[in-house]
């Protein structure tokens, strides 16, 4: 996901939460990043510390936790982690990656047996584990 | 843990004035020729139009309009380029030309990134091109966009009829609205079958395109495209429930 886009999508969604618990300030946001989003923490914190401007996140605390990704094979059952294969993916393919990462299936495959059905056991997506708030509840 | 694509989507296609998703309950009956001809009928008619290729295992969008080479712009988040004065959004931008087998939840989870960082910015008609059946693209499209109009296509062929039954009635009981069916690949010696089936199952019939045997000579070629008695019967159709009467209800 593009990281102005990710970081709109998760100011709009700490901020309903907390408008759902009437909180003055958001003092926190732990965050858990998935490796396969290859998300540029640098970017990303540019563009949610301008986003967060004039809101009740403005100052708020960034935590972020990173989850390394995992596949493993529908058909042979191996499993193995994206950082092996990251490197010998092309600028393209990881660009296109990084927008929509189901599109692994189109330039990943098995070491094993070569097969692009697999699974991603962990580290696909971007999550909002907890906010920290202030005048509501956690 | 809460996703916060989800949020997001609503803001993304906030500035589009009606999403018309075009569907079928079997593949093959010209959803995807209907869905880009259609975007390219409004267009012409000086509409601001977005046409969604959300046929992730088979996407032709670009296909019927022939275009290749071309990415979205990315600006805090992705915009669509623009062919024929249409913003088009497709997997193929990610995928290329390589098959991209993704099972149920991955969809879901493609379906949700691309909404979630896609740009439309101020339409007035969003066509989404959706694949054959109720699978993952159908249901998030109910789930995300209940604004959308549904659109039906079918042939007259029992195959056809008979799976598109089923797909009105899972529209029906999601309470979308279903603009009407049109029958596509028409012949005389099946004269009324969609209609029937439309009265049946009390949704409109909006009209028949006739089978067009020059149609596959002008697919990748809109200029010829739209001079095909396909694109004539269709406009006429689409005179009538776009351009004439514009009230619908939501």
């Amino acid at each position: 996901m593009h990281e102005w886009a990710l970081a709109e999508a998760v100011l709009t969604t700490v901020l309903d939460i907390a408008a759902k618990e009437n909180a003055e300030k958001i003092l926190e946001i732990d965050i858990v990043m998935g490796e396969l989003q290859q998300i540029d923490m640098e970017t990303f914190k540019f563009a949610l510390e301008n986003l967060v401007k004039g809101t009740i996140a403005e100052n708020a605390r960034i935590v972020f936790e990173t989850e390394k990704a995992v596949l493993k094979c529908n058909v042979c059952g191996y499993e193995w982690s994206f950082g092996e294969i990251i490197e010998k993916l092309d600028e393209e393919a990881r660009e296109a990656i990084h927008f929509i990462p189901e599109v692994f299936h189109a330039y990943i495959a098995c070491p094993v047996c070569g097969s692009r059905d697999f699974d991603v056991v962990r580290g696909r997506g971007v999550y909002i584990k907890s906010i920290k708030v202030l005048g509501g509840g956690k | 843990m809460i996703d916060p694509r989800e949020k997001i989507i609503k803001e993304r296609f906030r500035n589009i004035k009606r999403i018309v998703s075009v569907a079928a309950g079997k593949g093959g009956v010209g959803k995807t020729l209907i869905a880009t001809s259609l975007a390219l009928a409004l267009s012409r008619r000086k509409y601001k139009v977005g046409l969604f290729d959300l046929d992730f295992y088979g996407p032709s969008c670009h296909v019927v309009l022939g275009v290749k080479d071309i990415f979205p712009k990315e600006e805090k988040g992705i915009i669509p380029p623009t062919v024929y004065n249409i913003s088009l959004m497709s997997i193929i931008f990610f995928a290329k030309e390589e098959p991209l087998p993704l099972r149920g939840k991955e969809v879901s989870d493609a379906i949700i990134e691309l909404m979630a960082i896609t740009r439309w910015g101020s339409l007035d008609f969003l066509i989404i091109d959706l694949p054959p059946g109720i699978g993952e693209e159908t249901l998030e499209v109910i789930r995300f966009l209940r604004d959308s109009e549904f659109l039906l296509i079918t042939t007259p062929s029992k195959l056809s009829l008979e799976v598109v039954q089923r797909l009105i009635k899972l529209l029906k009981s999601t309470n979308v609205n279903i603009l009407g069916l049109i029958e596509n690949m028409a012949m005389n010696n099946y004269m009324g079958v969609s209609k029937k089936l439309a009265d049946k199952n009390g949704i409109q019939f909006l009209g028949s395109i006739r089978f067009d045997k020059e149609i596959e000579s002008a697919i990748g070629n809109p200029e010829k495209l739209v001079s095909t008695q396909f694109f004539t019967e269709l406009e006429k159709i689409v005179e009538r429930i776009f351009l004439t009467n514009q009230s619908h209800q939501y």
